[in-house]
């Protein structure tokens, strides 16, 4: 499954997997912002963005080729809009917008696939997103996949009661039994959560989520940050420049 | 509907981002306030729920399936500022576990789905009166949630310079119009199973204020005026403001300025544009909240 | 010898006014392990829900010679560890350490402390290796014993287990065995699992319809109430 084999690659041991997840977001938005603001790809531009990417692939002893076939997940997106860019007569726009997203979802796998997912929360509260919503992720994805278990296993029940092959007067059913099994899971979920409230009473729970980790910026940190932008955004001023 | 990166113009991004992290701000103050941190359990696993919900698809003919997107049901079950945090959640992980949506675009799909949809799919259930019309208000609000999502994503897409024949639009309207019927219809049925399964999961309407239903009419003229902005080929707007005449003159008002999309100071530079996108976004959505306490106004008076 | 845990005269009525708790004694004493069985509903996890304040009844509740109220709830949670049934409720962290240094957390230990005694809690039940994996990655027994540690971080003195062999395999079942003689603390145990008990209580009490009805040791208990899964005639002569 996509995010097992994800969550498998942020425990390796690669370098950038030990650094702060601040600095390796700072550096993501940095090369998100350099793509993003590229009009068009020549393709020398194109060879000199993919530089970073391949750093980072060394650094955290990630799979070219599973990074690159996860980061074609844009396509379906993407390649309806950059088709009616050749059908309206600009191919080189569309083609540009597919790489830009391709290159995209890869710097963003790159980084996810080199920090685990409760380490990314952590840096996302530090460059500031708000408390509550990085509590609410935190506790969304522990469940999430808990969650989907149990929607399987009802999805399962249902099919092999028959769902799924119905003609018109059996789909009215089958609409009220979504309804009905989506329901279920809402009230297990309330229940769940419940537990889970118990659970943290009775450790001794009062008002405050507390948290384990303070993170510290190290010296290789520093060197990842500033490297990355400086290195990023001259490459970008480079471009700019020659265009 | 999730926007991927480099499909978006600057000042498209930074203007959403600008507004979702002031909307989900906001949103997450309200939300602590109304729940403390005890709830966030209870908020975390809805968004699961609405994830597992998300994995069931429902055949909607022409090969196409569809999903529950669950901005609603979230908010006639949570209250509009915790959905708000919820789906603004659901989707962080999307983007970031799953890459279904950018990071940059983030700032645009929290707009889209997890604000504007999201407060203008609630506005019928806070607007809604007696048992029969909270039913149609469920179905209708599902409609309009993915209808305004999904027109604000195309719009931006629009405005963003890239190329949207008319085919490709009308046949995402067509798209997001049988997707939105199945989000009306799906989350009625689900909110009907609860009356049973768990009585009292969701809020009467009773609670929510005045400025939820001003912010949910201005996501709608947002949303509205974006997508009449940003079609190339508006036959019915253009009819309609011929027949009116006025319309033309207001027309010309509110598109020259935003489809140069510079600002005088600084012409050329990409954070010229999105200084004019953040500009162009804060100016409808003034006039949206103001047209909406207009209208809320005179319903309670 | 002093006890414990002491309930005299505890009732309990659910919202709807039915009656879960209709008058209960008990006592537990330093190094004992109860065994709690009964039908379902029976009232054995609502009763074990009381002593450490998640509910509140009527009736005289003593943990550690302290009442239950809401001046005492963070002593008594420190002193009481609950072992729930489901792990997945039990885990709520991002990871295994996390979870595990909750309790000292909330106890007010700084992140060093804390995090100090988490892992000395996680050797304890085996499980030190597993500190910085998530609990999806763990197997149900494994999740069991990250559950226990997660309890036993806090130094209690009193442990209560709601049906701990639920998900277990039988190799699951006697490592929990194993781990659980070997703490000090007194422990209170609801299982359906008659074998599990016999093995570990030194007695037990049997609910039905909200109250202790008989006590006893295991065996006893098992034959007054005929309180074993019936065996087919050709199985028959085992038990």
């Amino acid at each position: 499954m996509h995010h097992l084999v994800v969550d498998e690659w942020s425990r390796r041991p690669g370098w950038l997997q030990q650094r702060d997840p601040r600095a390796k977001l700072v550096v993501l938005l940095t090369y998100l912002v350099c793509v993003s603001t590229m009009r068009e790809l020549t393709p020398p531009a194109l060879v000199a963005l993919t530089v970073p990417l391949a750093a980072g692939l060394v650094l955290g002893k990630l799979p070219v080729s599973g990074v690159a076939a996860r980061a074609m997940l844009v396509l379906p997106f993407a390649g309806p809009v950059a088709l009616a860019a050749w059908l309206g007569g600009q191919p080189a726009q569309g083609l540009s917008l597919l790489v830009r997203a391709f290159l995209s979802a890869a710097a963003v796998l790159v980084v996810a696939g080199a920090t685990p997912m409760p380490l990314l929360l952590r840096g996302l509260e530090g460059l500031g997103a708000p408390s509550f919503l990085v509590l609410v992720v935190q506790f969304l994805h522990r469940y999430l996949f808990v969650l989907s278990e149990q929607a399987q296993h009802m999805r399962l029940a249902a099919l092999s009661r028959g769902a799924g092959h119905g003609r018109a007067r059996r789909r009215r059913a089958l609409w009220r039994a979504a309804g009905g099994a989506l329901a279920v899971l809402f009230a297990r979920s309330h229940a769940r959560a419940a537990a889970i409230h118990r659970a943290m009473l009775a450790r001794g729970y009062r008002s405050a989520i507390p948290s384990l980790a303070h993170m510290k910026m190290g010296v290789p940190d520093w060197w990842l940050a500033a490297a990355g932008v400086i290195l990023i955004a001259g490459l970008r001023t480079v471009l700019a420049l020659g265009s | 509907m999730h926007i991927p990166d480099g499909l978006l113009s600057p000042g498209i991004w930074v203007g959403t981002w600008a507004a979702s992290a002031a909307a989900v701000g906001l949103a997450a103050r309200r939300a602590q306030r109304e729940l403390d941190e005890s709830r966030v359990p209870l908020l975390g696993v809805m968004g699961a729920f609405v994830f597992a919900a998300q994995m069931v698809n429902f055949p909607l003919g022409f090969g196409s399936s569809g999903h529950l997107v669950g901005s609603v049901l979230l908010a006639v079950t949570l209250g509009p500022a915790p959905a708000i945090v919820v789906m603004t959640a659901i989707l962080l992980v999307q983007a970031l576990v799953f890459q279904d949506g950018g990071v940059l675009a983030l700032g645009a799909n929290v707009f889209n789905m997890a604000v504007a949809g999201l407060l203008a799919g609630y506005l019928p259930w806070a607007l809604a009166g007696g048992a029969r019309l909270r039913s149609i208000a469920l179905v209708v609000g599902g409609f309009v949630s993915v209808m305004v999502s999904g027109g604000l994503a195309v719009a931006e897409l629009a405005l963003s310079g890239v190329a949207i024949p008319p085919l490709l639009a009308w046949s995402a309207a067509g798209l997001f119009a049988l997707n939105g019927l199945l989000e009306g219809l799906l989350t009625l049925a689900v909110v009907r199973a609860l009356a049973v399964v768990q009585p009292g999961a969701v809020r009467t309407a009773a609670t929510a204020g005045r400025t939820m239903v001003a912010l949910g009419g201005a996501a709608l003229v947002l949303a509205t005026g974006l997508v009449a902005i940003a079609s190339e080929a508006p036959d019915v707007f253009d009819s309609l403001a011929e027949r009116t005449g006025i319309a033309d003159r207001a027309r010309a008002l509110i598109l020259t300025p935003l489809a140069e999309y510079r600002l005088a100071w600084a012409p050329d530079s990409w954070w010229g544009q999105a200084a004019a996108g953040l500009s162009g976004l804060i100016v409808m959505y003034a006039v949206g909240v103001a047209l909406a306490r207009i209208f809320a106004k005179r319903r309670s008076a | 010898m002093e006890s414990l845990i002491r309930v005299r005269n505890l009732r309990f009525r659910y919202e709807d006014g039915t009656s879960a708790l209709d008058g209960v004694n008990f006592d537990l004493y330093p190094g004992e392990t109860v065994a709690l069985l009964g039908p379902n509903g029976s009232g054995k996890t609502t009763f074990m829900l009381h002593l450490n304040g998640l509910l509140r009844g009527e009736g005289e509740v003593m943990v550690c010679g302290l009442p239950v109220d809401k001046a005492n709830l963070e002593e008594i949670r420190r002193r009481v560890g609950l072992l729930f049934q489901d792990p997945d409720e039990q885990l709520f962290m991002p990871t295994v350490l996390e979870d595990v240094a909750f309790g000292p957390l909330c106890q007010g230990w700084n992140p060093a402390d804390a995090q100090a005694r988490a892992l000395r809690a996680l050797s304890q039940v085996g499980m030190e290796g597993a500190a910085g994996k998530a609990p999806y990655h763990l197997s149900a027994g494994e999740k069991r014993r990250v559950a226990l540690a997660a309890v036993l971080a806090t130094e209690p003195e009193v442990l209560l287990l709601d049906e701990p062999t639920t998900y277990l395999d039988p190799p699951g079942q006697s490592e929990l065995l194993r781990l659980l003689e070997g703490l000090p603390q007194a422990k209170i145990l609801v299982t359906h699992d008659t074998w599990f008990a016999e093995a570990i209580a030194t007695r037990a009490a049997f609910f039905q319809r909200g109250r202790i009805v008989a006590e006893g040791s295991v065996a006893e208990l098992r034959h007054r109430f005929g309180w074993a899964a019936r065996l087919l005639p050709r199985a028959c002569g085992r038990d």
